[in-house]
């Protein structure tokens, strides 16, 4: 049987299930050892021949001991890997809907340009005077993002959105020092739906935390903010969009509430690429926001990272922005490297990692920049908007809404509300998207929504493409609503892999492989 | 624009449908006064072969390590690269996948950070390792408060030959949390006494191996001497190929070894993307920042791995998580996973050998030029040349000549009154034409 998409709608048991295959193998679905299981001590896959008899100078630091590495032949390594890859979800694979994540197209010619080798090749301490370019690439990403955000100037080095954070909380307290309120001004507001790492942020930077109630709609309200105002109070850290998709509608008073009680308003900018072109923070009346440039401008996630986590900062953080930045001397460029050169006027609070941040990452997100233009920005977010709410749209008769009252921005909520009494979770339903061919949403996210579901679509996703996941998931909510529990209760069951048990690699961790054993034990 | 599949007819459809007469009534709870009414006073959209044009002028004018002889290390070091490593990390499995949170479609990513892990724990000598950090510097950083939360102390020790970068971001954050750092002074010739620095109080004590002099260490003594007083000794190196050649920190006592990892795998872009490599003692996993992915099991009783002890982290823990990290270098630890598995050991020791070699061969050359002097007992592949000229001078008289003959002091240290010190590091990619020519053209700038 066809459902309207042309696919068949009863996957059922293969008839392979009952034929168990002697490697363990399902045709492409290998399973592929360790480098350690099949690697061995004398296996280099890089030739490299010894150097001619020499004096060491190593002296008594020379290794004795072995190092207990295997190597592969590069056939062998390009199989292993290529192998790996194929067990993998990719953007490129198919749809991502990973909400406050964002994953987008990863165009090549960004990758294409970061690769060039004068971009590459280029060492941190060379001469200043041998990297014009580079300089020029921080100052056109820097105008790019001050355009976008209003913002009068950006710290680039940070390497991540938590260390962005970080930046602009220890910016926060380098101008809270200088008014000379730093031992008493030592309190962050952070509403209970932030992410985890604006917290911990705020108490790596030696603030206290203090929690803001979330509104039964699901937005921060500018009363229950300044009843927690009083001169102890640093900062708001405030996402915006908020994580549950939402444009905070009171941002423009809680900023004014905040500056008139002596204090910043840090704004989270994961979300940012919801408003693009659209709206700018620095109107809204934002201190310090992060951009995460892998998100809003699609610098490629490898599988956790790197990132890039710009901050752009207020005319009041300016001064305190750290070390290494770009100064404009007129026209000319100029890096200052240490405190000690910082121009009259600058005050900068340290420095927070070893060079200038991360250049191959700022020349991915300027080529998405001028590929899109201001037109091509706008139009992106406006279209992830349309996305997002499509889905929603799409979705709401059978899933349920926590917040039903407000617009979706880039990201859809739902809740497990409509999931009560089937006896499938969150996380089953999760699962079973995988078996469908996609990845799951994020799931138990945010923590103020029961069996959250927050899927983010992106403006790279086609009509077609968002019909396809809706038909999807309107299937699978059917089937969970009409008993089909097996079908969730024990999936995936189409992976690579079936449901793994992560309780067990908590109570016993094993971090690292430790000693030869065949693969058929391994699991033991 | 290239990149956007909805045509302008989806767009209306999808209007309706949602219910809703334009975009800007998704954009309703933005204050009107707020919304942007005109295009912002950027470019207008450009199609690739444009885009190509602009970023590659910009490229051009920056000079390529590859392009000319080469000696700039202190911290961030020119090697070769297989060129498997990068076809590998541009699959795009690997490199359009996000952090792996449904292991089952994810063990591509998983698999390999368990392969990181255990190959960074070989090599530093330790017991586990993480999934790894942004960089080695703040790397550094992140050890310094975890030395705090295990010692229940705030004072750290930094040797004088820690990389002063590194020195400067584990400042900033302890000035920022009012905890104590004790600062060596530059230690060029790596004959400070650091054993006295250690008392009761001390968290930790920093220490870099070889240091950003070039000098190689030996940790033991002073592992020994903090662990006699409850601290903990963090063994830094900025070059891991060193670890080819040189006793592993691990063996000399080390409790928490972290370092940079660019030197394996990955290129040298301008400063960044890196990968921190963060290495300790099992006893104190659970006070380790970053992700760690472990091994488990699937319902079918298979083999399969997960990102593991999350009760450390921030989503979880809030304020009270080991860190803020919530990534860690994911395509930097495949290229150097990938790149460190077609090394193997014997791969290693020979590069390793190599680099050495090298270094000896233009430290023995450099002994022949008048107002020039090599400062460093023993060294692996980088070392510090005392010069008759300020070092930054004659730097940048090389760099006129086509040469980029390494690091001045005083980029590092302005003011410290060693502007007449260089670092020069010498890899696998020089070649005796490179020497040959760094040291007649140094000759030659001394000599003016």
């Amino acid at each position: 049987m066809l459902n309207r998409q042309g696919r068949p709608t009863q996957s059922g048991e293969s008839a392979a299930e009952s034929h168990p295959t002697f490697t363990g193998n399902r045709a492409l679905q290998q399973i592929e050892p360790l480098i350690f299981e099949i690697g061995h001590h004398e296996t280099t896959g890089v030739d490299i021949d010894p150097p001619a008899p020499f004096k060491s100078r190593l002296g008594a630091h020379a290794r004795k001991g072995e190092i207990g590495l295997p190597g592969l032949s590069e056939p062998e390594a390009m199989r292993h890997y290529v192998r790996l890859s194929q067990k993998n979800y990719g953007i490129d694979t198919g749809l991502f809907p990973l909400g406050s994540c964002t994953m987008k197209h990863n165009a090549r010619l960004n990758e294409k340009m970061a690769r060039l080798p004068g971009f590459s090749d280029v060492h941190p301490l060379q001469p200043v005077s041998t990297v014009p370019g580079a300089l020029d690439v921080m100052l056109q990403l820097s105008h790019y993002l001050m355009t976008l955000t209003a913002m009068p100037a950006v710290a680039l080095s940070p390497k991540a959105g938590a260390h962005g954070e970080a930046c602009g909380m220890m910016a926060i307290k380098a101008a809270i020092a200088a008014k000379g309120e730093g031992a008493s001004r030592n309190v962050v507001l952070v509403p209970e739906s932030a992410h985890g790492t604006n917290p911990a942020t705020a108490a790596l930077i030696g603030f206290s935390v203090r929690s803001v109630p979330a509104r039964a709609d699901g937005t921060v309200a500018v009363e229950d903010v300044k009843a927690l105002l009083g001169p102890d109070i640093a900062a708001i850290m405030l996402t915006n969009p908020n994580t549950c998709g939402i444009f905070e509608p009171q941002i423009v008073e809680i900023a004014a509430a905040m500056h008139e009680a002596g204090a910043y308003f840090y704004c989270d900018g994961a979300n940012f690429n919801a408003i693009v072109g659209k709206a700018r923070p620095g109107d809204l009346g934002v201190d310090a926001m992060h951009i995460n440039l892998h998100k809003t401008f699609s610098t490629p996630h490898g599988g956790g990272g790197p990132g890039s986590g710009p901050v752009v900062l207020s005319a009041r953080l300016a001064p305190y922005a750290p070390v290494p930045f770009i100064h404009l001397d007129g026209d000319a460029p100029r890096l200052v490297e240490h405190k000690g050169d910082a121009p009259q006027g600058n005050a900068p609070f340290g420095r927070i990692t070893a060079f200038h941040g991360q250049m191959g990452m700022y020349v991915r997100a300027l080529t998405y920049m001028l590929s899109h233009g201001s037109d091509g920005m706008k139009q992106a977010s406006e279209d992830a908007v349309l996305n997002a709410n499509y889905i929603r749209a799409g979705l709401q008769d059978l899933m349920s809404l926590p917040y039903p009252d407000h617009p979706s921005m880039h990201e859809a909520l739902f809740d497990d509300e409509w999931l009560k009494g089937t006896g499938v979770t969150t996380l089953d339903f999760a699962k079973a998207m995988i078996d469908e061919g996609y990845h799951p949403m994020t799931v138990y996210f945010p923590l103020v929504v029961h069996g959250a579901m927050l899927v983010e679509p992106t403006e790279s996703e086609s009509k077609a493409s968002l019909d396809l996941f809706i038909a999807t998931l309107r299937d699978l909510a059917m089937a969970a609503k009409g008993n089909d529990k097996a079908r969730f209760t024990g999936a995936p069951h189409h992976a690579p892999i079936r449901r793994l048990d992560e309780t067990r690699a908590a109570r016993q961790p094993v971090l690292k492989w430790v000693a030869p054993r065949p693969i058929s034990e391994a699991a033991e | 624009m290239r990149y956007l599949p909805l045509t302008d007819t989806d767009r209306l459809d999808m209007l309706a449908r949602v219910g809703v007469p334009d975009i800007d009534a998704l954009f309703s709870d933005v204050p009107a006064d707020k919304l942007l009414k005109a295009p912002l006073d950027l470019p207008r959209t450009k199609g690739e072969l444009e885009v190509e044009r602009i970023m590659g002028r910009m490229a051009a004018r920056n000079v390529a390590a590859s392009s000319v002889p080469f000696f700039v290390g202190a911290g961030a070091y020119k090697h070769h690269v297989p060129a498997t490593v990068d076809h590998l990390i541009q699959r795009s499995e690997f490199l359009t996948s996000y952090t792996p949170y449904q292991p089952e479609i994810a063990q591509g990513t998983l698999q390999y950070l368990f392969e990181f892990q255990t190959q960074v724990a070989a090599l530093t000598g330790m017991e586990v390792a993480n999934a790894s950090m942004y960089d080695g510097s703040t790397g550094t950083a992140e050890a310094v408060l975890m030395a705090h939360r295990v010692t229940r102390r705030r004072k750290a020790v930094l040797s004088g030959g820690l990389h002063p970068h590194y020195a400067d971001v584990v400042r900033t954050l302890s000035e920022m949390a009012s905890d104590d750092v004790v600062s060596l002074p530059a230690d060029v010739a790596a004959n400070e006494d650091i054993l006295a620095q250690i008392d009761d109080e001390t968290s930790c004590v920093v220490v870099q191996n070889p240091d950003v002099f070039g000098n190689l260490r030996d940790l033991a003594p002073i592992a020994e001497k903090a662990h006699a007083h409850g601290a903990l000794l963090i063994a830094v190196f900025t070059e891991v190929m060193s670890l080819g050649a040189i006793t592993a920190p691990g063996e000399m006592g080390a409790d928490i070894v972290v370092g940079e990892g660019q030197s394996i795998g990955n290129a040298l872009n301008f400063g960044g993307p890196y990968v921190g490599l963060f290495a300790a003692k099992s006893k104190y996993i659970r006070q380790m920042p970053g992700r760690l992915c472990g091994e488990t099991v699937d319902s079918e009783g298979q083999r399969g791995f997960v990102l593991t002890l999350s009760t450390r982290e921030q989503h979880i823990r809030r304020d009270k998580a080991t860190s803020n990290i919530c990534t860690n270098s994911g395509l930097c630890c495949l290229a150097f996973t990938i790149h460190m598995t077609l090394l193997g050991q014997a791969g290693l020791e020979r590069v390793a050998q190599v680099n050495h070699a090298n270094a000896v061969k233009l430290a023995d050359l450099l002994a022949g030029v008048k107002g020039a002097s090599v400062l460093n007992e023993s060294f692996f592949n980088e070392f510090t040349v005392k010069l008759a000229k300020p070092a930054a001078d004659i730097v940048e008289a090389l760099a006129r000549k086509g040469i980029l003959g390494g690091v001045p002091v005083s980029r590092l240290l302005p003011g410290a009154g060693l502007d007449d010190l260089l670092i020069v590091a010498n890899t696998e990619v020089n070649t005796d034409e490179d020497r040959a020519a760094f040291v007649a053209a140094l000759a030659e700038v001394l000599s003016c």
